[in-house]
């Protein structure tokens, strides 16, 4: 297949402007300022592309909510990645860096912004000089700024970097984080897109770096073209980061609906090292509930539809594999610890749902926990479910949920000499 | 109250005021190049940003304090962060952090006598593929294990020495 994302694996050098312009670069850009702002918006909606940081809402829907009467209206690109195994946006700005900058002008223009903020996690720190190198080397070419391509219509775009805080990915607290104030979600509504609810209270659209690097290629072959690749409720390519226990970590952009995780983790990722089993799958980092490997897992086809058929989700499809060697609980305490870290703290669900989740689980994991412990999981992270102002509650608890409702007997191996023989019920079951 | 901030780095400050609408925005990349200019975030430095983005430095420390990479407190030279979350984990991480931290002869934390290492353990880092690793100050450093690291480790102590031999 050929990329439309990852295309330094087929054009050698793109990350360089007189590569990446000798190879369609900026021709979606030229395409969109040809067009009315609204068309721009309708050939997204054709395209049926869902957003790539995770939650998949519709990208041509997204921007078509931004009222256009307003003066002054921004696009935030959100290169924060931070979730447990995401990878493939800092490859992507490292190695085809004009994409996403093109595809961060397209939606400029679509709503007609007034700026494009890039905000890159501050461990990007070496990615987002070199952005502001490249960012100047467009502006020499007249691709940023004023009077982009001579269309009449100016735009700038900067790069800011965040400090080393995972909460910063989600959108109103990344809103937060660049305007200065502590990086904590907003209460919506308003929501970004709205007066009020964006940047410095600006009609906002903030997207991630992987979905507005498809822009460009929608522009250029239109929506209804991009919309062939792929099922219906998942047009395109996703780029799919494989880490853990398997012999070829890495990216790997596939076309959706054509692969399975089969195909990924033993084609692609070429299988699991020294000859061992797999045991479970985490298809979307540490906020998507993991999956026991069984045929029927590894049969699934990689779109939004078909991982949430087996109860999980594609999300950034950051795929983690686990070997027939790992304890599922110490996992869950791995995931744990991290939200734990990463929760914000403006939310008592979250919190302190985090706080004990971890006490717990250390506990059980001591040998000192008591069979009734692994209830009081259920118990606490059920709690947590949709009691928060932003979803990092149910990231935090959904994957807890999920490894004891699959795989109980590593948390009751734990935790011998019990002092109650109840069987455990995952909540949601 | 002079700023010796403001005063030293007008220029680049300039370019940061010049990219948002507001002056409160530019906390974030004010507090890196305080960070760069004494090593840490120490409490005067905090009240010269705070000057500088016309804010309270109550609200600047809570900033400060809210992200991992702004130093609260003096670290080493080399201040190495040790990703041990899950996918490294999985790779080994935390027996590399363990050795690490045993090899140096510190705790989790702490800071080599020499003032030249600082170890810590973190949450992803967004390099998955390349497990076990690290971030030494601003950079990366990739497909790690102990030999790799005793080697650099070697090599940033020489850096250092040859560095303050030269002042």
């Amino acid at each position: 297949m050929t990329h439309i994302i990852l295309r330094e694996k087929d054009v050698p050098n793109i990350r360089e402007l007189d590569v990446y312009l000798a190879n369609e670069g900026f021709d979606g850009l030229k395409k969109a300022v040809s067009m009315k702002p609204s068309e721009v918006i309708d050939e997204m909606k054709r395209s049926n592309l869902r957003g790539r940081g995770g939650a998949g809402f519709p990208t041509g829907i997204k921007w078509s909510f931004i009222p256009q009467s307003e003066p002054v209206k921004y696009v935030v690109v959100n290169a924060d990645e931070s979730e447990t195994g995401t990878f493939k946006d800092r490859q992507i700005m490292e190695n085809n860096p004009y994409q996403m900058i093109e595809g961060a002008l397209i939606c400029a223009y679509a709503i007609q912004a007034t700026a494009v903020y890039i905000y890159l996690r501050g461990e990007f720190w070496d990615i987002a000089h070199d952005l502001d190198e490249r960012i100047e080397a467009a502006r020499a070419q007249n691709l940023v700024g004023d009077d982009i391509l001579g269309s009449g219509y100016s735009c700038e775009v900067y790069t800011h970097l965040g400090a080393g805080a995972y909460i910063c990915g989600e959108e109103s607290a990344l809103l937060n984080s660049l305007e200065g104030l502590l990086g904590q979600p907003r209460v919506r509504p308003p929501f970004p897109a709205q007066k009020g609810g964006g940047l410095y209270k600006e009609p906002t659209v903030v997207n991630n770096v992987e979905t507005l690097a498809n822009a460009p290629y929608i522009l250029r072959v239109g929506g209804e073209k991009f919309a062939e690749l792929g099922t219906q409720q998942s047009t395109g390519t996703k780029v799919i980061c494989v880490s853990g226990h398997v012999n070829k970590p890495g990216n790997y952009e596939l076309e959706m609906g054509k692969h399975t995780f089969r195909d990924l983790i033993f084609e692609m990722a070429g299988g699991i090292p020294d000859g061992k089993g797999i045991k479970a799958i985490l298809p979307s980092g540490g906020s998507g509930p993991i999956v026991p490997a069984t045929d029927e897992v590894l049969d699934t086809k990689l779109t939004y539809e078909d991982c949430q058929s087996i109860d999980t989700i594609l999300g950034s499809a950051s795929v983690m594999i686990l070997d027939e060697t790992v304890d599922i609980t110490w996992a869950a305490s791995k995931m744990t610890k991290f939200f734990k870290h990463e929760s914000c703290g403006k939310c008592t669900p979250c919190r302190e749902g985090t706080f004990w989740l971890d006490k717990v689980i250390d506990r059980i994991l001591r040998g000192e926990g008591k069979r009734s412990d692994v209830e009081l999981i259920n118990n606490v992270a059920a709690n947590m479910q949709g009691t928060t102002l932003c979803a990092l509650g149910d990231f935090a608890a959904n994957p807890i949920l999920a490894t004891i409702r699959h795989f109980p007997e590593d948390f009751y191996a734990h935790v011998d000499g019990d002092d109650e023989k109840a069987p455990v019920k995952a909540a949601g079951d | 109250m002079a700023n010796p901030l403001a005063d030293k780095y007008a220029d680049r400050i300039q370019k940061h005021m010049s990219k948002y609408p507001d002056k409160r925005s530019a906390v974030m990349p004010l507090l890196y190049i305080a960070q760069e200019e004494y090593g840490w975030l120490s409490p005067d430095a905090i009240v010269q940003v705070a000057e500088i983005c016309e804010m309270d430095p109550t609200q600047v420390k809570s900033i400060a304090g809210f992200y991992t990479m702004y130093r609260e407190s003096p670290k080493g030279k080399y201040w190495l962060q040790v990703c041990t979350d899950l996918p490294c984990a999985l790779k080994g991480a935390d027996q590399f952090h363990h050795d690490l931290l045993a090899h140096l002869g510190i705790e989790e934390g702490g800071t080599t006598d020499d003032g030249m290492f600082t170890v810590e353990h973190v949450m992803c880092l967004a390099a998955c593929d390349r497990a076990p690793m690290l971030q030494c100050n601003f950079g990366y450093v990739e497909n790690l294990d102990m030999d790799k690291m005793k080697e650099l480790l070697d090599k940033w102590r020489k850096e250092a020495e040859a560095y303050a031999n030269a002042d």
